[in-house]
């Protein structure tokens, strides 16, 4: 069981780590198919100084070359130097952003896992009863809602219309509506996921079993159901971390917190290539560790899955 | 004699004809079926009819379809017509000069939804944005059912190492992070598309553009899994043996067994997608990536929204309204089907 464990988990890695290499690849290759060189569309300058510019940069070199100067330069930590904010490497300014994503985006994710599992445990507890009929009913709705609809309708409610929160990031409790915006669609999403994971569980023979020989309730969810219910959340991690980033260059904006996703679309707005190559290789790569990370995590916690 | 004797024999398995009698009309009535067979498919319908939830989306959806196609080609007012006159209105309010017109006796159609800070009429913008969503919503799903089936079957039917290689490709695929993807092909053609020689890419815009070329490249890998998945169960079941056995043709199984079997899981999945991909068009339009200007996307509107929200939010209620109405139906429909067509749920 060890050394087969070990083996999918040298596996999985492997296939992430090509995963990740691919998405540099890929990154790498469709910026390069731009005709316009980054130092182009920057106002007149004579040809010896693009030239210079080329040849610091190393652009003057064969693609491939470049490709592999760039993946080695990205595996010392190195993105290279931003255009849109000179003097500044994309490193720093990466780091600078993720301060700001990281804090929203976790919160939001402990926020949404949390009461997601209380709310569809309680849900399923509760089954066609009032509360589960509400619950139901709202989830449904949330996971309707793109996240621009929600941070913008949080905004004008909240923030403008009741003025009981700030509407930009940078106030005292302005990241509360961030946060919000980013933990409604996957608190739903888990709810949903939570309430069949345990109505599933809460009918198997071993509840039947632990019911007949007098179980207390209250253990009974705790020590026998919960854990076994917890197997579909946790796959769900990984796309919530690809929803939490990607909603966060929505609601970033919205909110002007000035976090990697605001950095993203700032770097779009100025043609910066280099930074919006490392913003996508940093976002897609936090992404695939947190899709490896599930998956390990739900082979460790349900030993019945067959390894293969 | 001979043949009489064995006749006698009580073990022998042939037939006397003498021991046969008539059925009586009591033992006739046995025989009659209770109620006729039905087949899958119209078992699965006759269940989603049974579920109002999912009629009333699947009754939404065809309405705002034919409110999307149907209405612009009547309807006044343009998308792209401003009117300096008539900025920013609130619903159903006329500007001075078109009060004028109605003090003189002229009709004048009311701004259902008011007009926007270019004194476009917003209803019919409001419009044209559901019909891009429905469209995208539309396209994907052919797109992820038509790659998506060839590519799981073709796994799933050669098995063994084609499966094998097939699958990985599709395990990497699946862990692409797929809108950062559509993010970055939709900046990197931006110009190539602005400069387009064809109208329609020209008009459709970089993110429609990319987002099309993203769910063609990546949109189909749990369409194929799911597919593959089946056909590879189907393929070892007894019943596929036993028509094998009885001498059906190749073509017999896949029609007979094949694809009745994998329908549900088609329509299931197809179903799932649609809401996706609308919410990914909708988000990249927000982030001003989807269609050209001047042709307006529920996301975009919502975008254009935000300068003046407090004086105006009814021109960020509409197009919101709208993508959640599309969203909410199609995620309604898809449970109902999911409901109806899983084999697994049936009772």
């Amino acid at each position: 069981m060890n050394a087969k464990f070990l083996r999918y988990l040298v596996k999985r890695l492997l296939m992430a780590l090509l995963t990740i290499f691919l998405v540099i690849a890929i990154t790498f290759f469709v910026m390069h198919a731009i005709p316009a060189s980054p130092f182009s569309s920057e106002k007149a300058k004579s040809d010896a100084v693009i030239a210079a510019l080329e040849a610091k940069y190393g652009f003057d070199k064969p693609v491939i070359v470049q490709f592999f100067n760039y993946l080695g330069n990205i595996l010392k930590g190195d993105f290279g130097l931003s255009t849109g904010w000179v003097g500044n490497t994309v490193s720093e300014l990466i780091m600078g952003g993720f301060s700001y994503s990281a804090r929203i985006g976790f919160t939001a994710a402990i926020i949404a896992i949390v009461f997601g599992i209380i709310l569809g445990s309680i849900a399923a507890l509760r089954r066609d009863k009032l509360v589960d009929k509400i619950i139901q009913v709202v989830t449904t709705a949330l996971v309707s809602m793109p996240s621009f609809v929600m941070a913008t309708l949080l905004l004008l409610v909240f923030a403008l219309q009741l003025g009981w929160l700030p509407s930009l990031g940078n106030q005292p409790g302005g990241l509360i509506l961030p946060v919000i915006s980013l933990t409604l669609y996957p608190m739903a999403y888990v709810t949903r996921l939570q309430r069949s994971s345990m109505l599933d569980v809460l009918g198997q023979d071993y509840i039947r079993t632990a019911r007949a020989k007098g179980v207390h309730n209250s253990k009974l969810i705790f020590k026998h159901a919960l854990k076994n219910t917890l197997t579909p959340v946790i796959t769900y991690a990984g796309p919530m971390m690809a929803y939490i980033l990607t909603g966060s260059m929505v609601v970033e904006n919205i909110f002007s917190v000035p976090g990697l996703g605001r950095l993203f679309t700032n770097s779009m707005l100025r043609t910066d290539y280099m930074m919006i190559m490392g913003v996508t290789i940093f976002l897609a790569t936090m992404i695939i560790l947190m899709n490896f990370l599930s998956d390990i995590l739900y082979k460790v916690i349900d030993p019945r899955i067959d390894l293969g | 004699m001979s043949e009489k004797k064995k006749l006698k024999n009580p073990l022998s398995l042939q037939i006397d004809p003498e021991l046969f009698r008539e059925a009586s009309e009591d033992e006739k009535k046995q025989q009659v079926t209770m109620r006729e067979s039905i087949s899958f498919m119209k078992d699965a319908l006759r269940r989603l009819r049974k579920n109002k939830i999912a009629m009333i989306s699947l009754i939404t959806i065809v309405l705002i379809a034919l409110i999307a196609f149907i209405v612009p080609t009547f309807y006044p007012y343009t998308y792209t017509k401003q009117d300096v006159t008539a900025q920013n209105l609130a619903p159903f309010q006329y500007s001075q000069k078109e009060q004028m017109k109605i003090d003189k006796g002229f009709s004048v159609f009311p701004h259902i939804m008011g007009t926007d800070s270019l004194g476009r009429d917003y209803a019919i913008r409001v419009i044209y944005g559901t019909r891009i969503s429905l469209l995208v919503g539309i396209f994907s799903a052919l797109i992820v059912i038509v790659i998506g089936i060839i590519y799981g079957s073709i796994s799933g039917y050669f098995g063994g190492k084609v499966d094998m290689v097939m699958m990985r490709i599709v395990d990497i695929i699946y862990s692409l992070p797929d809108v950062l993807i559509v993010i970055l092909l939709s900046v990197a053609i931006k110009d190539w598309v602005s400069t387009s020689q064809s109208q329609l890419i020209a008009r459709l815009g970089a993110g429609m553009v990319s987002i099309f070329i993203v769910f063609g490249l990546l949109y189909w890998v749990s369409m194929a899994r799911q597919v593959r998945g089946q056909i590879l169960s189907i393929k070892e079941q007894e019943y596929v043996l036993a028509s094998k056995a009885i001498g059906a043709s190749p073509a017999r199984i896949i029609r007979k067994h094949m694809i009745p079997n994998c329908v549900s899981v088609i329509i299931i999945i197809a179903a799932m997608q649609i809401p996706s991909a609308i919410f990914t068009e909708s988000f990249l339009s927000f982030l001003g990536l989807g269609v050209s200007v001047p042709m307006p996307s529920l996301g975009s509107l919502a975008s254009d929204a935000r300068t003046a929200l407090r004086s105006y939010p009814y021109q960020l209620v509409f197009p919101a309204l709208a993508i959640f109405l599309i969203v909410l139906s199609f995620n309604l429909l898809g449970n109902g089907l999911r409901d109806a067509f899983d084999p697994k749920l049936r009772n």
